[in-house]
């Protein structure tokens, strides 16, 4: 039987992956994207584990709100990638050095 | 849920500025290229209207409609009010900017007014769902703008870095939700409340999701150590977005944190109240400090900004009712602070040339001396001088911590405020002692004089008579 803490640490490593993932990628700028993405399912993997031994449908519910939200936030990441590839040239997070104080 | 007019009334002022966003995304189909100032009167008129229905279905009981997701009481009145100004004051003043840069496309107008609405969203919010709506589409928003001027290096670099970090703390805010969902069984913040206030500090999960809530948090404010993204942002953005998401945002970041730590987990003051008093020292010191050090004045700004929500958390972490409005009061005076400063530096700008260096606002008064004396006020009241409303609004933030019996931490945040006002005299010294480096006419067409003389007498007459802006905001925390 798979109890609600086996998942509640799955999403924690995921997330955990994630936030990791983030900080230390020097290279690309879709990896970043890319952690983003999985830090938001590791939430969503809490939520419905917590809907489902609660049985409460709110936190379903969330998690489509989740879903739809990280889909437009994809985008508008992918669209900035493109402005920032097209006046760039490179998307390497070590040439991201022109605001510096 | 039905959508009668008891829902539906309340809600008004956000229906009307969706309407508008989407009217503006229409019109701007069919006006021409030389016509685009239609935009601009479209937008200003329609914000009006919502200021105007806030102020219609404001006041009286607190409501709370749409399955209990939507709240209108005193607090929601007051700040969506104070944000629909503040955002009047960003058209007025940025419209000559983006005329001249060709940048004043419907896509601007829209995206601003969409922001407004995420912003009026998280005000309004009475449960983490819709907290997070309004967060996001307020967020979304601002990304791109601050990619808007898309041959700009430094404005794409800027908005991946404020994605990547804006997402990074939207994260964490949504991971400490899901934990306290968890905990409590619940999305809606009075039941939320409720059940912390019978299990306070004995539920762990509780308290591991209020962590990670206040360090959401602490990312959208911009507060140390999780400032990291808005030099940079303040920096490499546009000038009018940098006004826009330097002002009205601070709004409704507070919103969002008395939503969510006082609404919500009121029960769990003593932790959270520990969190941000680290926070807030680590923001007036280190934001004063470094701002010092500053030679773009944008970046200066920023630095300021990290500062002043130093002193923002001051007034949330006093806990009491009198700390709420002070933290509030200063949320506000801030807003229209930054309004005014960064609205000067885009009356400064002209085609062709950003106004970003201390340099640019040398001898500024030999050039128009009413400005001049509108960019003094500001930095006089940010510094915290008496009589201006920044002295004012510093002083009832520390008279909220010394009601608590901390006095040390306000003994602190006057040492970093005196340390501070050494870089915004620096300023007035610049404006007033030296030559202008140019002579170029300043671009200040359409109001932008009315709006910023209006601007400059509002934080010199509230820091005169603060007891009307004061009572509001200690009514909204009866």
């Amino acid at each position: 039987m798979i109890t609600l803490a086996d998942y509640l640490i799955l999403g924690g490593i995921l997330f955990a992956i994630a936030v990791a993932g983030i900080f230390l990628n020097r290279k690309n700028v879709i990896l970043l994207l890319m952690c983003i993405e999985l830090m938001l399912l590791a939430v969503n993997m809490n939520f419905v584990a917590f809907s489902h031994f609660l049985q409460d449908m709110a936190g379903q519910v969330f998690v489509f709100f989740i879903l739809t939200v990280a889909a437009a936030e994809a985008a508008i990441g992918l669209a900035i990638l493109v402005v920032l590839f097209r006046n760039r040239r490179t998307i390497d997070v070590e040439d991201m050095d022109l605001l510096k104080g | 849920m039905t959508f009668d007019t008891v829902n539906l009334i309340p809600v008004l002022p956000e229906i009307l500025i969706l309407i508008l966003a989407s009217a503006v995304l229409l019109v701007d189909l069919y006006v021409k290229e030389a016509e685009k100032g239609t935009l601009h009167t479209l937008a200003l008129i329609g914000v009006a209207l919502a200021l105007a229905a806030t102020l219609l279905v404001g006041g009286g009981e607190r409501q709370v409609v749409l399955e209990g997701h939507y709240v209108r009481d005193a607090l929601s009145d007051a700040l969506k009010a104070m944000i629909l100004i503040v955002g009047l004051l960003v058209f007025v003043y940025s419209r000559d900017y983006l005329r001249d840069r060709g940048l004043a496309t419907g896509e601007y107008y829209a995206l601003a007014l969409f922001a407004l609405l995420g912003m009026m969203v998280m005000v309004s919010a009475n449960s983490f769902l819709a907290i997070y709506l309004g967060l996001e589409l307020l967020a979304l928003c601002l990304y791109a703008l601050v990619a808007f001027d898309r041959d700009s290096q430094r404005g794409a670099e800027a908005a991946m870095k404020y994605f990547v970090l804006g997402a990074l703390g939207s994260g964490m805010l949504l991971y400490g939700i899901s934990m306290i969902y968890g905990a409590t069984g619940s999305l809606a913040l009075d039941e939320v409340a409720a059940v912390v206030a019978e299990q306070g500090l004995e539920n762990l999960v509780l308290v591991f999701g209020l962590a990670f809530l206040v360090v959401g948090i602490g990312f959208k404010f911009g507060a140390v150590p999780f400032h990291m993204w808005v030099p940079d942002i303040y920096e490499g953005a546009p000038t009018p977005v940098v006004l826009l998401l330097g002002s009205a945002p601070k709004i409704a970041a507070l919103a969002l944190a008395v939503r969510l730590l006082i609404d919500g987990l009121g029960g769990l003051q003593s932790d959270w109240q520990g969190m941000l008093v680290i926070l807030s020292v680590l923001s007036m010191g280190l934001g004063n400090l470094l701002a010092i050090a500053q030679t773009n004045i944008k970046r200066m700004l920023a630095y300021s900004t990290i500062s002043h929500v130093g002193f923002i958390f001051l007034g949330l972490l006093a806990g009491t009712a009198d700390g709420f409005a002070a933290a509030m009061f200063y949320a506000i005076v801030y807003a229209m602070m930054a309004a005014g400063a960064f609205g000067i530096l885009l009356i400064l700008s002209r085609r062709g040339f950003d106004a970003e260096h201390l340099d640019d606002l040398k001898g500024l008064n030999d050039r128009d001396t009413w400005y001049a004396a509108v960019m003094a006020l500001m930095m006089f009241s940010m510094a915290g001088v008496p009589p201006f409303v920044g002295f004012m609004a510093k002083l009832f933030v520390l008279k909220a911590v010394v009601d608590i019996g901390m006095t040390w931490l306000a003994i602190v945040a006057v040492f970093f405020s005196i340390i501070g006002a050494f870089y915004y005299l620096r300023i007035v010294w610049l404006i007033y002692f030296d030559k202008p480096t140019t002579d170029a006419p300043l671009t200040d067409s359409g109001g932008v004089r009315v709006a910023m003389s209006l601007n400059g007498l509002a934080v010199l007459g509230l820091g005169l008579f603060p007891a009307t802006l004061l009572a509001i905001c200690q009514a909204a925390f009866l």
